[in-house]
């Protein structure tokens, strides 16, 4: 039987995060991960470290994000010095489009409402189409304008993925590629099983995706979550023409382009939607018509973990002490201060700050 | 060098490659027509700047890439050459993004 | 506009694709075939209609067999469309195509995908310099365009590195060289086999008859070697290979690569047709009953497109998985099915005979099929290096969509096809599984790419 000071259940970008985050901490961690085609909400990110319109309901959701927005340049560096991996990196600000004279007058009303709520940490433009053009030439004479945040960026979400495995790795961490079966709590220690394998440890964090909804009672706790659906398209590489992420496009470093933007309430079925990627492609055609000549290579539907009110859980056990469980459908903005913050608070004093109180799973039991 | 052994090539068209003029025979698709030219660099890869040309020549392998009247990534081996055609060696330089 | 509807759509007008259309057709089933050539054939009758006109003997009479098929086809009412991409073929049998950089769907009662073989990849170190090519594009250049290049060097094995070798000789193009890698040890254990090569004695004569005359012309042609790898900065400057323990050098300009053809899985997968290893061909194949039936209701599988048997074989497969499609469209019963499908099956039995033969004696070994020397590339599009796959299956990496993930391994234009088995074998050497527990990347829409507008301007449902 292996003992760990504390067990993530999850390998993907939340629980990756706060593996590495512990045993950058000097703890003693395995990190749970299934096997190649477990259902992944992670290989689906966009790669957006994003601000700007979110928590437009939830100001402490709005700071949470800005803290692991700016947390990233640092964040980048220590992780990118670490491993080798380039995460290709990139914060110059973000633009998302307005396609129509109504939108524009609700994002700006949005972002009013976020700017005064942050007490001016939070900041913004609204671009009419005309300014919008100087900067972006190739935008598509439908456009109304966009809204402007220079916090936000983009990442590699991939290579992100994998230098926070290969960091976790490399601070003594242990993979452990199997289903997690069962978890019990037994004088003041986990057991967790996986299949025939029985591990214990002090400490418990499930970051498991969907099944943290399964997982959560045997630790008295609960995650109501439900999966929607969105498409991402990758375009073939082409030569620069977007310095900056927006909410519908990006160019990776590589030079392809991802583009997505679509909801779908589809259960569990990762397959792929003709009319979802025809209604991306027309879409993107509007805001840039120079890309209708390049070719989508692949397209995928992923999976993106929601609550009810859109809002993350981060939730500590009363009746089992020392087990967490966190669900967030923003892996990659958040990653910077779930690897930095959540990880230490859990392996100080295993208290969550009073701030992230509002963000327990309690809030849906009414 | 790429030869043709048919006595008789048919009717010749122009074709313009790097701003060289090139008659080339008309049935001939765009990779056919740049070999048997003796062209055969395509285009430079994006990550590690290497020099490419077609492998497969039916459709498969996408290293006979190139631009095509100011058009980057048209898959050579499938087009046909049309008189007139402007054709430049694909250079997709990413570092060229910061 | 609705999409146009079909009691059969065929993918692929290759021997097997056109054989179920006549077939089809003559049962007065309504058929699309779709395909992305300009004219009807595939790989194997490629131009065949145009070499008819000239007096291109030196092709072979096999491929000249090819043309009463395509003539039947020409006379038949099937609807073709050629120079026709399918992007997506779903499970629910609606297939999106573009022609001419517009988009259109069709749904048919009855699938059936006849999208043939490619060529294996062949990851040797400088495979991917400039003057690299497959024998298969030797060949395309040939057929279609009557273009050559003197003195090349054909480096592999396969019966259609014999096929274009001796095409080249017969038209009096002059070789440098023939490096055969077939393994010693397969003479041996296709000796096995060789019962069934008892029942078509035609199709090995034939092979012989290339090599020896071949080795007849005074063509160098080098055998037993246990290793080869390419050199040249930009370009390729020379071949080196291994014989005896001994590394030889050659200068040459161009290198023409070959180790056997492999199932085109892109289409069937992108459906979710079921795959399985098959360890004689050493690559996947997709699971089909006796009558080219897969794992999805309404989707049939024939020819190379399922495994690998020929342009003979895959004729009979076609015209049997068109009889069974009658069949399920009600059009004739089951009588008529088992009466029908005898003829082509005994002439397929007759193909299948030799295949273990075949199999055994062209299988390429491991060395060709994976990488030996790390900065081998094996994802020609992404530029990635063995070395890169090996490292991340130290970070922990269990298959090849996290492997894809990690390295951007397969996520290239080519969507995996010069990559995949590839990736397939090596994990199963370095994690030491089998490589079923391996896999294969999931294919997803679209088959090919295609382009935004072509997206946007698919007909409304």
């Amino acid at each position: 039987m292996k003992y760990f000071d504390t067990i993530v259940v999850g390998g993907g970008m939340i629980g990756a995060s706060i593996a590495y985050g512990l045993s950058r901490s000097g703890q003693k961690v395995a990190m749970f991960d299934e096997g190649d085609n477990a259902i992944r909400a992670a290989r689906g990110n966009f790669g957006l470290i994003w601000v700007q319109g979110k928590g437009a309901n939830s100001p402490a959701y709005a700071a949470w994000t800005r803290q692991s927005a700016k947390q990233w340049p640092n964040f980048n560096k220590e992780l990118s010095e670490l491993t080798g991996i380039d995460l290709a990196f990139e914060q110059n600000g973000g633009f998302d489009f307005c396609l129509n004279e109504v939108e524009f007058k609700q994002r700006q009303a949005l972002m009013e409402k976020i700017h005064s709520d942050s007490q001016g940490d939070f900041n913004f433009e609204m671009l009419s189409h005309d300014n919008l053009k100087q900067l972006l030439p190739n935008i598509g004479p439908t456009v109304a304008g966009a809204s402007f945040s220079k916090l936000d960026g983009h990442v590699n979400p991939l290579y992100l993925l994998k230098a926070l495995h290969k960091a976790f790795k490399q601070l003594g961490g242990e993979l452990i590629t199997k289903p997690v079966t069962d978890i019990n709590y037994k004088n003041k220690v986990f057991q967790v099983n996986a299949e025939m394998d029985e591990f214990t440890s002090a400490k418990v964090v499930l970051a498991a995706g969907f099944f943290n909804k399964t997982l959560a009672p045997k630790v008295g706790l609960s995650v109501p979550v439900y999966p929607q659906r969105g498409e991402i398209l990758v375009t073939e590489k082409v030569k620069p023409l977007l310095d900056h992420p927006t909410g519908l496009v990006r160019q990776t470093r590589e030079g392809g382009l991802m583009l997505g933007d679509s909801h779908e309430d589809v259960g569990f079925d990762e397959g792929t939607n003709i009319r979802e990627i025809q209604q991306i492609a027309k879409q993107t055609i509007t805001i840039f018509p120079n890309l209708k000549n390049v070719k989508m290579v692949r397209a995928w539907g992923s999976l993106r973990i929601l609550t009810k009110d859109g809002l993350p859980i981060y939730d500590h056990s009363d009746s089992c002490p020392g087990a967490y469980a966190f669900s967030s459908h923003s892996g990659v903005t958040l990653a910077a201060t779930h690897a930095l913050d959540v990880a230490s608070y859990i392996a100080k004093d295993g208290l969550l700050p009073s701030s992230l109180a509002c963000f327990s799973a309690r809030r849906f039991d009414v | 060098m790429f030869k043709s052994i048919n006595s008789n090539q048919g009717e010749l068209i122009t074709i313009y490659f790097e701003g060289k003029t090139l008659n080339v025979p008309k049935d001939y698709n765009v990779a056919t027509a740049l070999l048997w030219a003796g062209v055969c660099d395509f285009r430079e890869t994006t990550l590690n700047n290497m020099k490419r040309g077609p492998y497969c020549m039916m459709g498969v392998c996408f290293d006979c890439l190139i631009n095509i009247n100011g058009m980057d990534n048209q898959q050579s081996c499938t087009i046909q050459v049309s008189d007139g055609m402007k054709i430049k060696r694909q250079v997709i330089n990413s570092s060229g993004k910061k | 506009m609705n999409s146009a509807e079909y009691d059969i759509i065929i993918i692929g007008a290759g021997p097997a694709g056109i054989s179920a259309a006549v077939l089809a057709d003559q049962h007065k089933a309504s058929v699309l075939v779709l395909d992305e050539n300009c004219t009807p054939g595939g790989q194997i009758y490629r131009a065949i209609e145009k070499n008819q006109k000239s007096d291109n003997e030196w092709l072979g009479q096999d491929y000249q067999d090819g043309l009463p098929l395509i003539e039947g086809f020409r006379r038949s009412r099937v609807n073709y469309q050629h120079s026709a991409k399918v992007w997506h073929l779903s499970g629910a049998k609606a297939v999106h195509y573009s022609v001419n950089g517009k988009s259109h769907s069709a749904k048919g009662e009855q699938i059936l995908v006849a999208t043939g073989a490619q060529e294996r990849p062949f990851p040797v170190l400088g495979w991917t310099l400039n003057g690299v090519m497959s024998a298969g594009a030797a060949q395309i250049l040939l057929k279609e365009s009557g273009v050559v290049y003197e003195d090349a060097v054909f480096v592999g094995t396969g019966p259609l590195l014999y096929l274009i070798a001796h095409q080249y000789i017969s038209a009096g193009i002059p070789i440098k060289a023939i490096i055969d890698t077939t393994p010693r040890g397969n003479y041996l254990r296709a000796l096995r086999h060789s019962f069934g090569v008892l029942k078509n004695t035609k199709n090995i004569f034939q092979g012989w008859r290339w090599k020896r005359e071949i080795i007849k012309s005074g063509t160098l042609y080098i055998s037993n070697i246990s290793d080869v790898r390419i050199n040249g900065s930009d370009s390729v400057a020379s071949i080196e290979y291994c014989q005896r323990s001994k590394w030889k050098n050659l200068d040459c300009k161009q290198v023409f690569l070959h180790q056997g053809v492999t199932p085109e899985l892109n289409t069937s997968l992108s459906a979710g047709c079921d795959k399985s290893w098959d360890a004689r061909q050493v690559c996947w194949t997709i699971d089909v009953d006796q009558y080219g039936q897969s794992s999805i209701d309404g989707i049939s599988v024939a020819g190379d497109a399922s495994s690998i048997a020929g342009g003979v074989a895959a004729a009979q497969r076609g015209s049997i998985a068109a009889l069974n499609m009658l069949y399920n469209l009600e059009l004739i019963s089951s009588g008529d099915r088992k009466a029908l499908s005898k003829p082509f099956k005994k002439k397929l039995s007759k193909e299948m005979a030799v295949r273990p033969f075949i199999d055994s004696l062209f299988k390429p070994h491991l060395r060709y099929r994976t990488p030996q020397d790390n900065e081998t590339i094996v994802c020609r599009c992404e530029e990635v290096t063995l070395a890169q796959i090996k490292e991340s299956i130290g970070v922990g990496c269990k298959g090849p969509s996290q492997l894809k993930s990690f390295t951007r391994c397969g996520m290239g234009p080519c969507q995996g096809r010069l990559c995949g088995l590839s990736v397939t074998e090596i994990l199963t050497k370095e994690l030491e599984i089998r490589e079923e527990q391996a896999g294969y990347y999931n294919v997803r829409p679209p088959i090919k790419p295609v382009t935004l507008a072509e997206l946007a301007s698919l007909d409304e449902t």
